[in-house]
């Protein structure tokens, strides 16, 4: 029962960071119609000044503030530079052109900080483990990473629902063209949701760094759950990133930990554990078509 | 890296040939390796490690001229076919060395093979070529692969174990390292996890180890997955608690370095430790950090050995590395001293030799420190060794 307990905890970890990379994603792609696929960048930079940063100064204050900087920077100059001149191609012309900011960010990260993955310490302050229950400790790092979402998410919904940014944002996602119609300097709005998305994106890459290694490539690895999560939740919505982040942590995190044991009660070792690990990295993308054929705008659609 | 090594083996090449005293031109010597991506440092030891045999003969191997060509595979089985097709076809070269990882010697070996020239690894040992498919022209100095789990498998049992909790990638190396340590562990596997080999976040796994709470944790995860996994297993609060054993690609000098304290106490089995008391090893580590500044890996002295193996075969053959079956039977006699000990050849031509215990201490200065124990099997070969017919 502990253990259950525990990996939910772990389920709710792994979907709190992949909120904060959807809820930028889903931004950008509702309210903008851009399909970003450099967003996984943004995660590895920001991943990689706060690791400089800590390495340097060996203060992880400065560090979240370097790797917040530069993740929000670079996103505002993507969109300034290469983006704005893509809204009013297809979606394809789109996907080629942040593929190759893919291509582009890690081959700068390999020349500047070299193909080994840096390692970047627990600060101090939250190191160590607590006990939840008798019996249970739990990394107080994971904790503040779960906080920090819960807080990210509180002051992203006070953002949308209560500040006339926010409104523009809302307005912006159900019906683009009416917003722009009604004289709204819609290119603003852009940059800014852009940077939002990436200040988010970077927050995610510094949490992450302690935990795993900072490395090229690490925001693709991330990246591709954080699709599920955008179409299970449904695009545009941020309330449906928090709840598909949640649904896609804690699933993806109780098969891998489960089902692998639940299928050895029923067949042979070798066999459950060929089937299990199959299974429970299918999981996740199981749950999404099933999603999908259920209601195909997602859980929480924001286009009416 | 790779240029530099190359205008160094150019320039060596060009002073040989300057030398009017030397009539004989150079054994050409082809070594593909992986210098990119996150093995990248294992292939820099690999180059160096036979670098500094070389060196240390002044330009030969067993008296014979040799000329060195260092290219990198980019840990890629495409491209290291290509860097052999190229050694092969373009520079006529009879003597293929150099590959770390299984998947790429799966690819680029048989083309050595089909080419009639030979091939002596000094690292990749993958099973299906030291069984059935073993070939007279493949050497290997390193280790077969599952032997390397199986003394970790052996030291775990030695250590009086009962509960083991063992993890591995779900890849074919990963499913032959739990398979390898089984074989020599007898008692009871509490828990047989497969991770994911893009995994970065082992929180689950933590969670399966404390609830299972065996006695021991035996992990396969080479390079910068098994950084990340010792990294979390402290931070979940595992690393003072349930003792770790590993094999030695899970814990090389590099790996130590980069995680630091939380390697203090992991224990793991080798067939080389850098503090090995032997006149050919520390004439070897000291010629190494001399010339390069760091201690040397495991990776690094098999293929010293792999070099000075060769050497052998080249001084019985004087040179001549055409007639591959003199070759052979220079090679087979393995007259040489390797940095290990005792060394020789099995059926398959695969290694048969001992295995040591060593253990992550705390060393004088604070820092962790990999220091060698007592030995945990003796003239071990390989399973797949019966099924070879030479």
């Amino acid at each position: 029962m502990t253990l259950v307990l525990e990996q939910l905890l772990n389920g709710v970890q792994l979907g709190v960071m992949l909120f904060m990379l959807a809820a930028g994603l889903t931004l950008i792609f509702g309210i903008m119609g851009v399909i970003n696929l450099a967003h996984g960048s943004l995660f590895m930079v920001g991943a990689y000044a706060a690791a400089v940063t800590a390495a340097q100064t060996g203060s992880f204050l400065l560090a979240l503030v370097a790797g917040l900087a530069a993740a929000g920077v670079l996103g505002m100059v993507i969109e300034f530079v290469v983006l704005r001149r893509l809204y009013a191609r297809d979606h394809l012309d789109q996907v080629l052109a942040t593929f190759g900011l893919i291509l582009f960010f890690n081959q700068s990260i390999i020349l500047i900080f070299g193909r080994q993955p840096m390692f970047v310490n627990i600060p101090p302050a939250f190191q160590g483990a607590v006990e939840l229950l008798p019996g249970v400790p739990y990394p107080i790092y994971r904790l503040v990473i779960i906080a920090v979402g819960i807080l990210v998410a509180l002051g992203l919904w006070v953002l949308i629902t209560r500040t006339r940014i926010g409104m523009l944002v809302r307005a912006g996602a159900t019906n683009r063209e009416m917003v722009r119609a009604l004289g709204v300097d819609i290119r603003l709005l852009y940059t800014v949701v852009f940077g939002l998305g990436a200040l988010l994106a970077g927050l995610a890459g510094i949490m992450a760094g302690p935990l795993t290694s900072v490395q090229v490539g690490m925001g693709e690895q991330i990246l591709i759950l954080t699709f599920v999560v955008v179409v299970i939740g449904g695009i545009g919505s941020v309330r449906g990133a928090v709840f598909g982040a949640l649904l896609v942590g804690v699933v993806d995190t109780m098969l891998r930990a489960f089902l692998p044991g639940f299928l050895r009660t029923m067949m042979a070792g070798s066999e459950a554990d060929a089937l299990g690990a199959g299974l429970s990295s299918m999981g996740v993308y199981l749950l999404m078509a099933l999603v999908l054929l259920l209601r195909p705008k997602g859980l929480f659609p924001a286009h009416g | 890296m790779t240029t530099k090594t190359l205008i160094r083996s150019l320039a060596m090449a060009a002073a040989l040939a300057a030398a009017p005293a030397m009539a004989q031109t150079p054994v050409k010597i082809g070594l593909v390796t992986t210098l990119s991506g996150p093995g990248g440092y294992i292939g820099a030891d690999i180059r160096d490690g036979f670098q500094i045999a070389i060196d240390m003969e002044g330009g030969r191997l067993g008296g014979i001229p040799v000329q060195l060509l260092v290219e990198d595979d980019g840990f890629n089985p495409g491209k290291g076919k290509q860097v052999v097709e190229k050694f092969l076809k373009t520079e006529r070269i009879k003597l293929v060395t150099g590959i770390v990882f299984s998947n790429i010697a799966g690819a680029a070996v048989p083309d050595v093979l089909d080419e009639g020239a030979i091939y002596v690894s000094p690292n990749a040992g993958p099973s299906n070529f030291a069984g059935k498919e073993c070939h007279k022209n493949y050497f290997v100095v390193s280790w077969q692969n599952d032997s390397l789990h199986e003394s970790a498998g052996k030291a775990v049992q030695d250590l009086g174990y009962k509960r083991a909790f063992i993890l591995a990638p779900n890849y074919q190396a990963g499913r032959d390292a739990l398979t390898g340590f089984k074989r020599f562990f007898k008692g009871e596997i509490a828990g047989e996890v497969y991770t994911r080999l893009d995994q970065t976040d082992y929180a689950a796994e933590m969670a399966q180890i404390r609830a299972a709470n065996p006695d021991v944790v035996f992990q396969f995860h080479p390079g910068g997955l098994g950084i990340t996994f010792l990294r979390q297993y402290q931070q979940a609060g595992l690393a003072g608690a349930i003792p770790m054993v590993v094999a030695a690609p899970s814990m090389d000098l590099t790996t130590m370095n980069s995680v630091g304290d939380s390697a203090v106490g992991v224990r793991l089995t080798s067939h080389w430790f850098h503090d090995f008391d032997n006149p050919t090893s520390k004439k070897f580590v000291e010629e190494f950090q001399k010339k390069f500044n760091r201690l040397p890996t495991f990776y690094a002295s098999q293929s010293f050995d792999t070099a000075l193996a060769i050497g052998a075969a080249l001084k019985g053959t004087n040179g001549n590395v055409n007639n591959t079956d003199a070759f052979r039977t220079a090679m087979l006699k393995a007259e040489f001293q390797s940095v290990r000990g005792p060394f020789r050849f099995g059926p398959n031509q695969h290694p048969i030799q001992d295995w040591w215990a060593g253990e992550i201490v705390r060393g004088p200065d604070g820092k962790p420190m990999m220091k060698s124990g007592a030995r945990v099997m003796s003239n071990h070969g390989d399973a797949y060794a019966a099924d070879c017919k030479l």
